[in-house]
C-alpha cells in the first residue's frame, strides 16, 4: 500500500536509525551472553576432568582439584541459608501481617533497600571487623556465612514479602472467620500459600551466595582442605569456588580459572532454570 | 489486638484495585480475634519473634554504619581528613608514608560516570526493544538472556576482561603511543578496560529496571500519541520514555551503585596502581584499593584502607537516599 502521509520521507530516516540502534543494542545484550557462555565453555571444558572435580589441590604433587572448594561452597550455602531464611521470612511476615503502615515500616523498607544496595566489598569489611574481630570468629566459614546472611537478607525479605502480598485477602478472612488465631493462620494458611515465593527467594539467595567473592575474601579465607569433622568445619577457614578462581587468576593459571568459571556458569544456569520452573508452577496454581 | 484493618491496609499498598474495597468496608475486623482478652502465650511470643525479625534489617544497617565509622574514622583523624582527600600520593609503605586518596576517589567517580555513559544508552535501548519493539516470543527469548547476565558472578567478568579486553587494549595502546616516550605501558590493564567491564556489568540492572518502568506506562498515552500521527519511534522517544523517566532514573542510579561498588571484576583488569584517572593509565578504584592491600596491611595503613571503605560507604549511602527520594517522589507524583 502506498504511503501518502505528509510526514513521508522526512522523519523516516531518523526513525530507521533509532530503530536500528534499538535492534543493535538488544543484539549486543544477547550476543554478549552467548559470547560469554560459549567462550567460557570452550576455554573451560578442557580443565574439567574427573580428578579436577574430585580431588583437592596438592602443591607437593602439583595436582589441581576443586573438591575442597566445592565442599566449602556447599557449607557456605547451607549455613548461610539456615541463618538467613528464618529471619528473612519472619521479617516479611512482620511487614505484611503485623506491622501497621507508618514510620517503622518505612524505616524497615528503607533499610532493606539499603542493604540490597551495599556492595559486597563493604559487607566483607564489616564481616571482617564485626564477626571476625569483635565476635572472635577470625577467618572461618561461619564468619563468612554470617556476613553473607546479612547480604542475602534483603533478597529473602523482599521476595517473600511480595509473595505474601499475593495471598488473597479472603484466605485471611476465612481463617480468622472460623476462629483461627493469628499465628495459627500464618502457620497453616499464609505461609503454605506463599511457599513458591519463599522457595524462589531461597534459590535467588543461593545464586547470590555462589557468585560472591569480595565479601568472602576477608571473612571465610581461602583454604581448600576437606572437612575433618562435619560441624567443626564451620570454624575452619574455607575458600569458595569464586575465591579459588580469583587466586588462580592472580597466579595466571587461566586453564583452571576457566574450569571453575564453567562450573560456576553451569550452577547459575541451573539456578535460573529452577527459578523459572517454580515461578511458572506458582502462577499456574493460582 | 489483632489489627486486621492494618493487614488490609498494608495489603492494599501493593494492590491499588483493592483500595476502594478496604475504604468502603471500613469496619473493625479485630473483633474476630479479640477472643475476650484471652491470649495464648504462643500468640504473644510469635508476635515478638516476628517483630524482632522485622527489625533485623534496621539493626544490620545500623551495625554496618557504626562499624564502618568506628574502623574508618581513626585514620582520617590521625592523617587529617584534608591530607587524605586532597593529596594524590598514595605510598603507605614508603619511609615517609603518604596516604592521599584523591586519585583513587577520582578514578572511582570518573570510571563510574564513564561506565554509566557507555552502559545506560545500550541498556535503555534494549529495555525499549524488550517492552515496545519485540514480539512476545522474541522478548521471551531475550529476557532470560538478560537475567542470566545478571547472574554471572563478577569474578567471571573479571576473568573475561583480563583475557579478552586487556589484550585488545594493549594493541590499542601500542597503536596510539607508538611514538610516545613518556607513556608508561600497562600491557592493556588500564582504566578504559575497567570502564568497559563496568559498563557491561551494569547492563542487566539498567535493562530490568527500565523495562519494568516502560511497561508500566499506560497504553492510553501510546494510543493518544499514535492517534495524533506520531510514528512508533517518535512515540517511544517522545512519549513513552519521558513518561517512564522516574523508573529510568532509578535504573541509572542503581547502575551507578553497582559500578561504584564492584571490586572483583575490575581488580585485575584495571592495572591497580595509583595514577591519575586517564583512559590509558593503570588505575586503582576505591574497591580494588581495599582488596589488593588488605591482606598484608597493618597499623595505620590498614586503618587508612578502612577510611577508603568509609568513603565508598558514604557514596553508597548517598546513592541509596537518592533512590529512596526518587521512588517516594514518583509514588506521590503518580497519585
Amino acid at each position: 500500500m502506498e504511503n501518502n502521509s505528509i510526514m513521508n520521507g522526512k522523519k523516516r530516516i531518523k526513525d530507521t536509525i533509532l530503530l536500528c540502534l534499538i535492534y543493535i543494542s538488544a543484539l549486543f545484550a544477547v550476543g554478549l551472553l552467548a559470547g560469554i557462555v560459549i567462550y567460557v565453555f570452550v576455554r573451560g571444558i578442557g580443565a574439567i576432568t574427573p580428578s579436577f572435580l574430585t580431588t583437592v589441590q596438592s602443591p607437593s604433587r602439583g595436582t589441581f582439584g576443586i573438591l575442597g572448594n566445592i565442599v566449602n561452597t556447599l557449607y557456605i550455602i547451607v549455613v548461610t541459608l539456615i541463618i538467613a531464611t528464618p529471619i528473612g521470612i519472619g521479617a516479611a511476615v512482620y511487614l505484611t501481617e503485623y506491622a501497621k503502615p507508618g514510620k517503622i515500616v518505612s524505616l524497615i523498607e528503607f533499610t532493606t533497600q539499603t542493604l540490597s544496595g551495599i556492595p559486597s566489598i563493604i559487607y566483607g569489611l564489616f564481616g571482617m571487623v564485626f564477626f571476625g574481630t569483635v565476635m572472635h570468629l577470625g577467618f572461618s566459614i561461619l564468619c563468612g556465612c554470617l556476613t553473607l546472611a546479612v547480604m542475602v537478607l534483603p533478597i529473602i525479605i523482599s521476595t517473600t514479602q511480595s509473595s505474601l502480598k499475593t495471598v488473597p485477602l479472603s484466605y485471611r478472612t476465612g481463617a480468622l472467620g472460623i476462629g483461627a488465631t493469628k499465628w495459627y493462620m500464618i502457620r497453616t494458611v499464609i505461609l503454605p500459600s506463599a511457599m513458591p515465593g519463599i522457595v524462589t527467594s531461597v534459590i535467588l539467595s543461593i545464586g547470590r551466595i555462589v557468585g560472591e567473592s569480595a565479601a568472602l575474601l576477608f571473612t571465610a579465607g581461602s583454604a581448600y582442605i576437606l572437612p575433618k569433622s562435619l560441624f567443626g568445619h564451620i570454624f575452619n577457614a574455607g575458600g569458595s569456588l569464586t575465591i579459588q578462581m580469583y587466586l588462580s587468576m592472580s597466579k595466571a593459571d587461566y586453564t583452571n580459572a576457566f574450569g571453575i568459571a564453567l562450573v560456576l556458569i553451569c550452577i547459575v544456569l541451573l539456578i535460573n532454570f529452577l527459578t523459572k520452573v517454580i515461578t511458572q508452577k506458582g502462577t499456574q496454581n493460582r | 489486638m489483632a489489627d486486621f484493618s492494618a493487614i488490609a491496609g498494608s495489603l492494599t499498598k501493593g494492590f491499588p484495585l483493592e483500595k476502594h474495597k478496604a475504604k468502603s468496608e471500613n469496619r473493625d475486623f479485630s473483633i474476630f480475634t479479640k477472643g475476650g482478652g484471652r491470649k495464648s502465650f504462643s500468640e504473644v511470643f510469635m508476635k515478638w519473634v516476628f517483630t524482632v525479625c522485622g527489625l533485623s534489617a534496621v539493626a544490620a544497617v545500623g551495625a554496618i554504619t557504626l562499624y564502618m565509622i568506628i574502623s574508618g574514622a581513626p585514620a582520617a583523624f590521625k592523617i587529617g581528613l584534608k591530607d587524605m582527600l586532597f593529596n594524590t600520593v598514595w605510598a603507605p609503605s614508603a619511609a615517609e608514608p603518604s596516604y592521599g586518596i584523591a586519585y583513587i576517589i577520582l578514578t572511582s567517580v570518573l570510571g563510574t560516570a564513564a561506565a554509566v555513559i557507555l552502559g545506560v544508552p545500550i541498556g535503555l535501548l534494549t529495555a525499549v526493544f524488550l517492552s515496545e519493539v519485540a514480539g512476545k516470543k522474541t522478548a521471551a527469548a531475550v529476557k532470560p538472556a538478560v537475567e542470566l547476565l545478571a547472574g554471572i558472578p563478577s569474578i567471571v567478568y573479571g576473568l573475561l576482561g583480563l583475557l579478552i579486553i586487556n589484550p585488545l587494549m594493549y594493541k590499542l595502546e601500542l597503536l596510539i603511543f607508538a611514538n610516545s616516550s613518556t607513556h608508561r605501558f600497562t600491557g592493556g590493564a588500564n582504566m578504559l578496560a575497567a570502564i568497559i567491564v563496568l559498563a557491561i556489568m551494569i547492563l542487566p540492572t539498567v535493562i530490568n529496571v527500565s523495562e519494568t518502568s516502560i511497561r508500566a506506562v499506560p497504553n492510553d498515552l501510546r494510543a493518544a500519541s499514535l492517534a495524533l500521527g506520531a510514528t512508533k519511534v517518535q512515540t517511544i522517544f517522545k512519549v513513552t520514555i519521558p513518561a517512564a523517566k522516574t523508573g529510568i532514573i532509578t535504573a541509572i542510579v542503581l547502575g551507578v551503585g553497582r559500578a561504584v561498588g564492584e571490586a572483583m571484576a575490575i581488580i585485575l583488569v584495571s592495572g591497580n596502581s595509583v595514577n591519575a584517572p586517564l583512559p590509558f593509565n593503570s588505575v586503582r578504584f576505591l574497591t580494588t584499593g581495599i582488596v589488593s592491600e588488605m591482606s598484608y596491611s597493618s597499623g595505620l595503613h590498614r586503618q587508612a584502607l578502612f577510611t577508603i571503605g568509609l568513603v565508598l560507604f558514604a557514596f553508597i549511602m548517598i546513592i541509596n537516599i537518592v533512590i529512596n527520594k526518587i521512588i517516594k517522589g514518583g509514588g506521590e507524583g503518580g497519585k
